[in-house]
């Protein structure tokens, strides 16, 4: 079940594109508090950016995320510090269940990059010029093709191919296909015994292993 | 080979391993869960068959949802039962501790930890909460996880995660009068950015951290991550095994608590350890703190100009000017005399005992302005039975305050306790963003409990210093 063989490689992102605009986009624009009270993730992609979307009497407002020709793009184009904030695993979740399946930006809050990367969404980075250049060549092709290369780093569009940093780790995961922890580290008992076993305030080093079949 | 910072020596034992994507995988020493970010991790594990590998080393709280008055059960509000019965099931079911508001234990998960003192210094600690750096003010190593990560703790009691950088953050000098912790820390967040401590870890040192109780020190690791950084702490000292010799953990086991003494005392960083940067601010210069803005960076000096957007960074610009709009102030102008129509003092910022006796000295003999609606919300059960044995919920119900139940409250809005419209609310939280405090049109200004205190009772932001002083009578 918790096979590390069965999660896929995230080797390559193709679609189209979606800018939001702006700094330090923070978590609880991404998703406001008052739709966390769910306890299971399912349906929060209708409440992404939902502040930023609709007014106080739920008419839409002007938001790419409203925008007829953006409701297919897979590839969220943003600015600078997004995600930061809360470390609600909510707003990653959004996202992905509105459609977004790799992010690009200028620079990402680390709680954010680190829930992306638990569900297998890049976060790739690059200069402001760069960023700003690809967010008008999507608002003027809103059907345009991007192609993330996860393991080159480079995004190619519109014909060109241009160089975008992903973190090391978070590409060797993706590209490996280990972006998946509880797999991994789940095979090793043995040696999470003998590190509590060193620590002195752990009484008793002993793990339950749980019923994984490795 | 460079000698060692506290960081490092946690961080390498608690190494288990290194996993191939590279991260290293860590022991958890203490996993702290709360009702929001729980559940959703309760049910992957269930999917996968996986069982809780350490109860024992896992504790749980309600704070986030739970109302802050009417507690009866099920409470009023349908999601906040569904969530409160979600938690008690996960929980009840493989034996994990759980502080629900019948123990007199229950409180936010960054006040409960420390006052029990199951926070200790060389631990590390993980919760699925961005301010799980609070616990770093007793030298241990704790940082936010998301969901899925809180998955993986349940499962193996273990994290994956990158080394950061270390920066030390001195400060130097001695606070002024009525300069707090919270001051010191928004004054960090103004000078280094919201996003300065990305890729770090804060080491907060220096005469004028040292000179902090435990509480100052847990209020500005606090905000450590709305400086960027996911973690911050303070080196163990006297002050922190005062603190925890006197809690329920070591109370009635001296033994105990000179053996792990002699381990907090190792993990220190060492006299010449290196750092990847060195920064350092005088404390004798700050002055209390506000916020202008929608992000924590956004402060000034009480007696400061609100900065003209042009005037600062390129990247900054755009920010500063949406915000501007939002808080509807204008450059040149400096946040005293702001109108207020909320007080808020709580949040796990600065809702201890230090911090609601600072306030209640000055509500003292005053009375909040008839424009404010204003309430404490105390960090924990036992802060507020602490307060009330000391007659501080006097003090503040006299003044025509709200005193109410533990909880996060409106420091984030999930339970009814929020802005309307377009309110403006002095707040001792740490978060000013657009919509935090649960109306989006709601405007938040970031201070100190002292000058929460002080601008409920004029009803403007006010220079806690310049307020005359009340004699009352004994
Ligand atoms: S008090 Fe505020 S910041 Fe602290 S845990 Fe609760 S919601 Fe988060």
């Amino acid at each position: 079940m918790s096979d590390p063989k069965e999660i896929p490689s995230v080797a390559h992102v193709e679609g189209s594109g979606i800018p939001v605009h702006g700094n330090d986009i923070d978590t609880d624009q991404i998703i406001p508090a008052r739709f966390m009270k769910v306890v299971t993730f399912d349906g929060l992609g209708e409440f992404a950016f939902f502040d930023q979307r609709f007014d106080d009497e739920d008419n839409e407002k002007e938001h790419p995320f409203n925008e007829e020709q953006y409701q297919d793009a897979n590839v969220l184009v943003v600015n600078a510090n997004f995600g930061c904030g809360s470390s609600r695993e909510h707003a990653p979740q959004a996202l992905v269940r509105w459609g977004i399946d790799a992010i690009i930006g200028e620079s990402f809050a680390e709680i954010f990059a680190g829930n992306c990367l638990a569900l297998g969404v890049p976060t790739a980075t690059a200069d402001s010029e760069t960023i700003e250049t690809l967010q008008s060549w999507i608002e003027d092709n809103p059907d345009g093709d991007i192609e993330i290369d996860v393991a080159a780093e480079t995004v190619t569009y519109d014909g060109r191919t241009i160089d975008v940093d992903v973190d090391e780790a978070q590409r060797k995961a993706l590209v490996d296909g280990i972006w998946d922890t509880t797999a991994l580290m789940n095979s090793n008992t043995e040696s999470i015994e003998r590190t509590a076993a060193a620590l002195p305030y752990v009484e008793n080093p002993k793990v339950q292993t749980g019923r994984s079949d490795d | 080979m460079s000698e060692r910072t506290l960081y490092d020596k946690v961080w390498e034992n608690h190494k288990v391993t290194t996993l191939p994507n590279g991260q290293d995988q860590l022991f958890v020493g203490l996993h702290l869960i709360h009702e929001v970010t729980s559940p959703q991790a309760f049910g992957m594990l269930q999917e996968r068959d996986l069982e809780v590998a350490r109860p024992d080393l896992t504790h749980a709280t309600v704070d986030h949802i739970v109302p802050t008055s009417d507690r009866d059960r099920p409470f009023e509000n349908e999601a906040a039962e569904e969530m409160m019965a979600e938690l008690e099931e996960n929980v009840r079911s493989v034996g994990i501790e759980f502080d629900d508001p019948t123990t007199g234990k229950q409180g936010i998960v960054h006040v409960i930890g420390p006052e029990q003192g199951i926070t200790q210094p060389g631990m590390t600690i993980v919760c699925g909460d961005s301010h799980t750096s609070t616990h770093g003010a007793f030298g241990a190593l704790a940082f936010g996880i998301g969901t899925s990560q809180i998955r993986d703790v349940l499962a193996t009691q273990t994290v994956a995660m990158e080394k950061k950088k270390v920066r030390k953050i001195e400060v130097t000098g001695e606070l002024g009068d009525d300069v707090t912790a919270k001051d010191v820390i928004l004054t960090i967040i103004r000078r280094l950015g919201t996003d300065g401590g990305v890729g770090y870890v804060y080491e907060y040192a220096g005469e004028a951290i040292e000179s902090l109780g435990m509480e100052g020190r847990m209020s500005i690791c606090n905000m450590s991550i709305e400086g960027g950084a996911r973690a911050g702490y303070v080196n163990p000292d006297e002050t922190t095994y005062e603190w925890l010799e006197g809690t329920d953990e070591f109370e009635d086991d001296p033994e105990r608590f000179e053996e792990l003494k002699s381990y907090w005392e190792s993990i220190g960083s060492d006299e010449d350890a290196e750092y990847d940067d060195v920064v350092t601010i005088d404390g004798s210069e700050i002055e209390p703190v506000v916020t202008w803005g929608t992000t924590p960076g956004q402060g000034i000096g009480i007696t400061e100009e609100i900065p003209d957007p042009e005037s600062l960074p390129d990247d900054k610009q755009d920010t500063a000017r949406r915000a501007q709009e939002h808080m509807r102030v204008a450059p040149g102008d400096t946040m005293e005399g702001y109108d207020i129509d909320v007080a808020f003092l709580g949040s796990c910022t600065n809702a201890r005992l230090p911090d609601l006796r600072a306030a209640a000295e000055i509500i003292r003999g005053r009375a909040v302005d008839d424009s404010v609606r204003a309430m404490v919300v105390p960090g924990s059960q036992r802060v507020k039975a602490a307060a009330e044995r000391e007659g501080l919920d006097e003090i503040f119900t006299e003044a025509g305050f709200d005193w109410r139940d533990a909880g996060c409250s409106m420091c984030l809005g999930m339970n009814d306790d929020q802005l309307v419209g377009d309110e403006a609310s002095a707040s001792s939280s740490n978060r000013n963003f657009v919509g935090r405090q649960g109306s989006k049109d709601g405007r938040t200004v970031l201070m100190s409990p002292q000058m929460v205190a002080a601008a409920a009772v004029t009803g403007e932001v006010t220079d806690v210093r310049e307020l005359p002083k009340v004699e009352v009578k004994a």
